[in-house]
């Protein structure tokens, strides 16, 4: 990994550190919502962008992470940060399951994209109706300020908390892209057969792909739970988080690094800019979001790194 | 010949003239006006919940400003999207913090009204929650959340008390019972409850029928409830499938000895009324209400009728707790958080339309609080229960 | 536990709402079929389409019955606008980007009709939508038998349409083998254009249907999606056999599912039908061969 690789990623998240120390409640509240979106979007990126396995399932990732973590604190007592670690571990296995059932079956492309969205939907069902996982009314976690309890009273710390979460994946994605298991990822993504005859075991490539997937996404949920405490079935497993990553990644830029990031930003801030035009008219708004989204698509195809790449000049 | 200005005028233009020279002074006097958010779901899948809260808040500022606002100033709301998900309802809690709001009112389902609250704790913000009636809200420890409706806990304790009394006053007509209920948490949490307690009071609980929101279709239902045959049907559900087992139990020719809704999002709200009146008919609630003898009530459900909108209970909910706010600052004398939060907990306020006990606070909740039980008789929404506060005795049980 | 009586009206009203979800779906597996792309804005424009139906029978006084055949026009010509001018061009042929457009207009459309029509459950108010015919000990629904014949009329109609018409097999030609197609002479962009357009005009025939015994509101199409999609995945993608059985296959699970499990709990029988089915035989019922 060069210094190139590593110069973009350090910066960019430099700049972000910089801000809890001058800006508002406001600015830090969106950049913590926008962030956590983000770090789950890069976990998708990993499996669509590099992988090439577009999924509409995240959701199930996120909220095993969220659940997790929220289920051992309340019913077990036990520590956040091992709440966490236990909900990154869980949310991986959750994704090779997954992944091994649908890539055994040669699921590709939509085939694939609807299995993740079925099991997503499985897992919400489930989650609402049992009592283990509080059913319906949701589970709750004690307000308790504290470094132990990975609850920060001052927002930038927890910033400062996703920041780093996101710069490791940053550094961890830009090294898979340079590395043998990013060229098999490349290898199965553009011709999966073609990869099989020279020798790369696609099934492995894969299952390897969603689960460190999964647990980054997961690590997205972890950290949604504790900066808001509550969760039911339609927040962990709802499409909502599934749809946001994906829009994400790709307005971002897919198959990049800093994409998924950049992307969440921009969608975000996107929502935040629409409110303002929105006037006495409830829906105009929104509306606007989805004609912008279009519109960034027909003019950007490549996501917004892709208009980076045309600017310098290079092919595409 | 005429002068062109009479005597009386020029008095009275010079009358006018010193009015205006004075007037800098009076204004510099009036105070600044006072702001307060108010956080609803306009759009989203809670957007007609969210539009009737708002239409409640907006016409409690205008009956405040138009007797003279609080102590003078005038009252703006500051009006916030929470688009029917928690994120976005924190992220408005951080701009109406920014723009400088005394409080915030609203929120009206219970993971927005979670989300919002905590967010709001962080300024000392007074969140005044208006419907979001999970017990958890009140159970967090944090000072600046209040909520002036009546939680979960006591609106289900209260529909099994005062269905125990309407059946043993009727006789006890009605013993077996088939629940259906939204699988969300309040149609959740009501069914548990229900299942505990009602074979307590001598009711028989044949079938408990949990559905999704939205549902797409409730034939089944129906069907299972006519195969069932109960005396009292108790649904809990959100508008759209109630409407739709209402219908399907009418032209199933299902005719239960009544039907004894809990926190029913059609069971009180004029459009189901209006546009299926034989399917409302009889059609009983627990739920939260205006109290039907306050005149400011009537006159604010008139006003919002003759707009061409229709009357749920969010809107004198919204309106009263609006109203709350309003009173809780002016006592403060001023925006001061600490002083407004404060005024809030010790608040008696009694200017409210709802039909409510005695104002008072206890870690949030207005002990005061309750729901009101309700019939749609003729073509109208009556209340019925408790008798303090009925405008018709119940029709209980249905006949035919 | 439930007496064979209610079995069999639970099978009938699973077939009688099945009828419905198949013709929802006839579009999404067309649109699939041929355009390769997962349309994320069906329900939002089912959803138009109610709306649509309701207007005509609020402002024009027009029964929905009769509303079928004006309005399936109007919506194939706002179908084929839409792909022609709006997602084709957007997506610059990139699946992903597709999925955005497709989203993107969702978004769009559900929060027009939002501040058009406000978030206001509405329902028609026709008497006929009580009426029922007796069969046996069973109940059922007239409007909903009209929606069921008239659904297997549709799904009758458009096999006609791709069997027998130039148009069809064009259609099916560009879903088979695109470059091929085009080599002879056929526009894609035109095709793909019509199938979005039939697809849309299917949508406002089941919004005709389920008027009568549904509610409309701004967001009341997207609880029909993932039922359309189980169902195309089911029958096949692209096969409108597939879409037909597949529709009243899922209409009778979801409904014995409901009955055993629970509304709720009975949804699961659907996902996993769902997800069974593509890791057994992901082709569908019906569908090609891959």
């Amino acid at each position: 990994m060069s210094a190139r690789d590593i110069a973009a990623p350090v910066l960019l998240v430099a700049v972000l550190a910089v801000l809890p120390f001058f800006a508002s409640g406001t600015m830090l509240n969106f950049l913590v919502s926008a962030l956590i979106v983000a770090l789950g979007a890069q976990g998708w990126n990993l499996l669509a962008g590099f992988g090439g396995q577009l999924s509409f399932g995240h959701a199930a990732f996120f909220g095993t992470g969220a659940y997790v973590t929220a289920l051992l604190q309340i019913r077990f007592g036990i520590n956040a940060w091992a709440g966490m670690a236990a909900g990154i571990a869980l949310g991986a296995v959750v994704g090779w399951v997954i992944g091994f059932l649908s890539f055994r079956a040669r699921l590709r492309g939509s085939y694939f994209a609807l299995v993740t969205l079925a099991f997503a939907e499985v897992l919400r069902i489930l989650a609402n109706a049992a009592d283990f996982t509080g059913g319906a009314a949701g589970l709750l976690i004690r307000l308790q300020p504290g470094f132990g309890n990975l609850q920060f009273p001052d927002r930038g710390v927890f910033l400062w908390l996703v920041l780093g979460c996101i710069l490791f994946v940053l550094l961890l994605t830009a090294s898979i892209e340079r590395s043998r298991f990013g060229a098999q990822l490349v290898a199965v993504r553009e011709n999966e057969d073609a990869a099989r005859a020279l020798g790369v075991d696609v099934l492995a490539t894969k299952l390897k792909a969603i689960s460190l997937s999964a647990a980054i996404t997961a690590a997205a949920g972890c950290l949604y739970m504790q900066n808001f405490l509550y969760l039911d079935a339609n927040i962990a497993y709802g499409t909502w988080i599934s749809v946001e990553v994906l829009i994400a990644s790709i307005i971002g830029g897919l198959g990049t690094v800093l994409g998924p990031v950049v992307g969440a930003l921009a969608l975000h801030g996107l929502g935040e800019a629409t409110k303002l035009v929105s006037g006495q008219i409830t829906g105009i708004d929104l509306a606007i979001f989805g004609a912008v989204l279009i519109l960034s698509v027909a003019f950007a195809p490549n996501g917004v790194m892709g208009l980076r790449r045309l600017f310098k000049g290079r092919a595409g | 010949m005429m002068l062109p200005l009479s005597r009386r005028a020029v008095l009275a233009g010079t009358a006018g003239l010193a009015t205006t020279l004075a007037m800098p002074r009076i204004l510099r006097a009036q105070p600044a006006a006072v702001k307060l958010g108010i956080l609803q779901p306009l759009t989203g899948a809670l957007a007609q919940d969210g539009e009737l809260g708002r239409i409640g808040a907006e016409a409690a500022a205008a009956a405040i400003n138009k007797a003279g606002g609080i102590n003078g100033a005038k009252l703006e709301l500051v009006v916030a999207d929470a688009r029917s998900n928690p994120e976005a309802a924190a992220q408005e809690v951080e701009k109406l913090q920014a723009e400088g709001v005394a409080a915030i009112v609203g929120g009206f389902a219970s993971p927005i009204c979670l989300a919002a609250s905590q967010a709001a704790a962080r300024y000392d913000l007074p969140y005044i929650v208006d419907v979001g009636v999970s017990d958890a809200i009140l159970q967090r420890g944090l000072t600046n959340t209040f909520r002036f409706a009546p939680g979960f806990g006591m609106v289900t304790a209260t529909a099994l008390d005062n269905l125990s009394k309407l059946n043993d006053a009727a006789g006890k007509p009605c013993k077996t019972v088939v629940l259906v209920h939204e699988d969300g948490l309040f149609g959740s949490g009501l069914a548990k409850l229900m299942q505990t307690e009602l074979p307590k009071r001598g009711f028989e609980i044949l079938e408990t029928i949990a559905h999704p929101t939205p549902a797409r279709d409730m034939s089944n239902v129906a069907l299972r409830i006519r195969s069932l045959r109960p005396d009292l049907v108790i649904p809990s559900s959100y508008y759209g499938e109630f409407v739709l087992l209402a219908r399907t139990m009418r032209q199933q020719r299902i005719r239960p000895k009544g039907i004894y809704a809990v926190l029913n999002g059609a069971a009180s709200n004029f459009r189901f009324v209006k546009e299926f009146p034989d399917a409302a008919l009889n059609v009983m609630d627990c739920n939260h209400w205006h109290d039907p003898k306050n005149a400011e009530a009537l006159a604010l459900k008139k006003q919002v009728e003759d707009s061409g909108k229709f009357w749920a209970y969010n809107i004198p909910l919204n309106y009263s707790c609006v109203k709350l706010a309003a009173d809780a600052i002016a006592r403060a004398g001023g925006t001061d958080r600490a002083k407004v939060t404060q005024a809030l907990a010790a608040s008696e306020f009694a200017g409210h339309i709802m039909p409510y006990g005695p104002t008072k606070f206890a870690q949030g909740q207005n002990q005061g609080a309750r729901p009101v039980n309700t019939q749609v008789q003729g073509e109208d929404i009556k209340v019925i229960f408790p008798e303090e506060v009925a405008d018709a005795k119940p029709v209980f049980p249905v006949q035919g | 536990m439930y007496s064979p009586e209610i079995i069999a009206e639970a099978v009938v009203n699973g077939l009688l709402t099945g009828g419905t979800y198949a013709l929802i779906a006839l579009g999404l597996t067309l649109v699939y079929g041929v355009l390769h792309i997962v349309n994320f804005a069906h329900g939002a424009l089912l959803t138009c389409a109610m709306f649509a139906v309701l207007g005509m029978h609020l402002w024009l006084g027009v029964d929905p019955y009769w509303s079928i055949l004006p309005l399936a026009a109007v919506f194939f010509a706002f179908g084929y606008g839409l792909q022609r001018f709006v997602i084709g061009p957007s997506s610059h042929g990139e699946d992903r980007n597709t999925l955005l457009v497709t989203l993107g207009l969702s978004i769009i459309l559900e929060n027009l009709l939002l501040a058009a029509f406000k978030s206001d459950t509405r329902t028609l108010g026709a008497d006929t939508a009580f009426d029922v015919i007796e069969l046996g000990p069973m109940l059922l629904s007239r409007p909903r038998l009209i929606g069921f014949a008239v659904a297997l009329v549709t799904a009758g109609l458009l096999w006609l349409l791709l069997s027998a018409t130039d148009t069809g097999r064009a259609i099916r030609a560009v879903a088979k083998e695109k470059l091929g197609a085009q080599l002879s002479g056929i526009d894609p962009r035109h095709i793909f254009a019509v199938t979005f357009g039939i697809g849309c005009a299917c949508l406002a025939v089941a919004a005709c249907l389920l008027l009568p015994t549904f509610y409309v509101n701004p967001r009341v199409g997207n609880a029909f999606v993932l039922v359309a999609f189980t169902i195309v995945v089911l029958g096949g993608m692209g096969s409108i056999t597939g879409a037909l059985v597949g529709g009243l296959l899922v209409g009778v699970v979801e409904s014995l599912g409901g009955l055993l499990l629970g509304e709720s709990l009975g949804q699961l029988g659907i996902f996993l039908i769902f997800i069974l089915m593509l890791l057994v035989r992901p082709t569908g019922l019906f569908g090609a061969r891959a």
